[in-house]
């Protein structure tokens, strides 16, 4: 019982830091997956007074991941009545060329309007149309989405530092003294402090094991993979071998920086 | 004959500005029995703690066993230690070990292997009288049991120094009897030097001791 409550507080307060960790991983993964869905379907059209290829506009920016010619055909239709043949061939020549562009990612505005600007540079390019209203509004959700986010990890982390912080004076108390009393028979400061970098390594793998066991079951979970379908993501979870190693590097690194503390800041007393 | 400790001029303070030893010179042969006595407040312990290193010289030199502790280092500190066997007057057990592995402490730092330890442990345990104790936690024994598992811990490892302070403070007169014992045994088997703080000098004393007394910061033997 008291072991257990020895180790209680520590894995509590890690349980908090990698629970928030993973959840704002999560949700930058969501976002992540939603920009790939407005991507796909987020386009610009460019008109042009020649035929550019699809290389050539790949070439010269990166961002764009595929380009579509759009038939003129629908145009001509609306003034086909009385234009024979041969001249429709020659108006279709004369016509500007339309080219639905689309992206790689979601474009931020400042994106959009470099692309924008710097397209027009071309002087065969007439006009650019990047719908920008819709998608401004679609974009500014997503960041505040984002923000909101953040702001609510940060908030649970400095939580958890408080706690820990105040768990620290205690541990500091309750390890203190022995490590005193070692020290009066001449241990070293690695023997003295073993027990406290022991507890540490054992709390960080009891913290990270429960936190695995939580997402393995959270990723597997029916309910959980419904209701992302639903809003139609489909992302990882929790990655059984990465998700899991920063998990473990995380709560490792935070309880051992709290055992340096203490060691560091041990003064032996008079 | 070896001195085990030699101070020169040596002042000792928790503060710049008032010093409760004042510049004191004194030795002690290895192999002697040294009584301390003095007032309450008059800065026995305080010179006990400088002679293992835990308050260091104000002025003056402070050479124990061969180590100059006036700006010593830890790792040469540490070795030191490790030859010295200390009672102290508040005992300093840890909470959370039992009064074994306690006794222990001083094997377990040397690096001695198990058997070793565990043999050591069950001499001392029935020298001071605490077999049926062994895994019990110190706070639930008396403070005269805890004074006797800290002088079987002092004792542990054979120390070539024993600094005692006032280790029969607690006890009845049959228990320091036993102390007392225990302290000339060492001293008479094994050599040790040993320093012991006391307000009363044994009557029953069978060996030969030196005695100093400290009063105002000056420390005076008397013969
Ligand atoms: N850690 C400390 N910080 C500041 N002053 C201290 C400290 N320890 C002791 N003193 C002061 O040093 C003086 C000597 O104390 P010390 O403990 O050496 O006395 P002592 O001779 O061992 O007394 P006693 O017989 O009561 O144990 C006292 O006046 C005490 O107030
Ligand atoms: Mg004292």
């Amino acid at each position: 019982m008291n072991a257990f409550k020895n180790h209680l507080s520590l894995v509590v307060a890690l349980l908090g830091i990698l629970f928030s960790l993973q959840t704002f991983i999560i949700v930058e993964r969501a976002i992540d997956a939603y920009k790939q869905n407005l991507a796909c379907n987020y386009s610009l059209v460019v008109v042009s007074k020649k035929t550019i290829t699809e290389k050539t506009f790949q070439k010269k920016y990166k961002i764009i991941s595929n380009v579509k010619e759009l038939a003129p055909d629908n145009v001509i239709k609306k003034l086909n009545s009385g234009i024979d043949k041969k001249n429709i061939e020659l108006l279709k020549l004369a016509l500007p060329k339309f080219y639905r562009l689309k992206l790689l990612h979601y474009p931020s505005p400042d994106e959009v309007n470099s692309l924008t600007k710097s397209l027009l540079r071309n002087k065969d390019i007439m006009k650019v149309e990047t719908f920008t209203k819709s998608h401004d509004s679609t974009y500014k959700l997503l960041l505040l989405f984002k923000n909101v986010i953040t702001v609510f990890a940060v908030s649970v982390g400095i939580i958890t530092i408080l706690l820990i912080s105040k768990e620290l004076k205690i541990w500091q108390f309750k390890h203190t003294e022995r490590m005193s009393i070692m020290g009066l028979f001449g241990a070293p400061t690695w023997l003295s402090s073993a027990v406290l970098f022991r507890l540490a390594i054992v709390d960080a793998l009891i913290a990270s094991g429960l936190a695995f066991i939580v997402f393995s079951y959270l990723s597997s979970s029916d309910w959980v993979i419904g209701e992302l379908t639903n809003v139609g993501i489909s992302i990882k979870i929790f990655d059984k071998f990465s998700d899991f190693s920063m998990m473990l590097g995380v709560a490792l690194l935070v309880s051992l920086l709290l055992a340096s503390f203490i060691v560091i800041s041990h003064k032996e007393e008079v | 004959m070896d001195k085990v400790i030699v101070a020169q001029n040596l002042s000792l303070g928790y503060s710049k500005d008032e010093f409760i030893i004042k510049d004191i010179s004194f030795s002690i042969d290895s192999g002697s029995f040294v009584f301390i006595t003095g007032a309450s407040g008059s800065g026995k312990s305080t010179l006990l703690k400088s002679l293992y290193g835990a308050l260091k010289p104000e002025t003056g030199s402070l050479v124990v066993a061969g180590v100059e502790l006036k700006g010593v280092n830890k790792s040469k500190l540490n070795l030191l230690r490790k030859h010295i066997g200390i009672v102290f007057q508040d005992y300093k057990l840890i909470k959370e070990w039992t009064v074994e592995k306690n006794i222990m402490l001083p094997l377990l730092v040397g690096g001695y292997d198990k058997k070793v330890q565990q043999d050591q442990v069950e001499k001392l345990l029935s020298h001071v009288r605490l077999k049926h104790q062994a895994l019990k936690y110190p706070k639930e024994l008396s403070g005269g049991e805890q004074q006797r598992v800290a002088m079987a811990r002092a004792l542990s490892n054979n120390p070539v120094l024993i600094l005692a302070d006032e280790p029969t403070g607690n006890l009845d007169d049959y228990s320091s009897q036993l102390i007392w014992n225990l302290l000339e045994g060492a001293n008479k088997d094994l050599d040790s030097t040993v320093i012991v703080v006391t307000h009363h000098i044994p009557e029953s004393m069978r060996i030969e001791y030196k005695h100093f007394h400290i009063e105002f910061g000056k420390i005076h033997e008397r013969i």
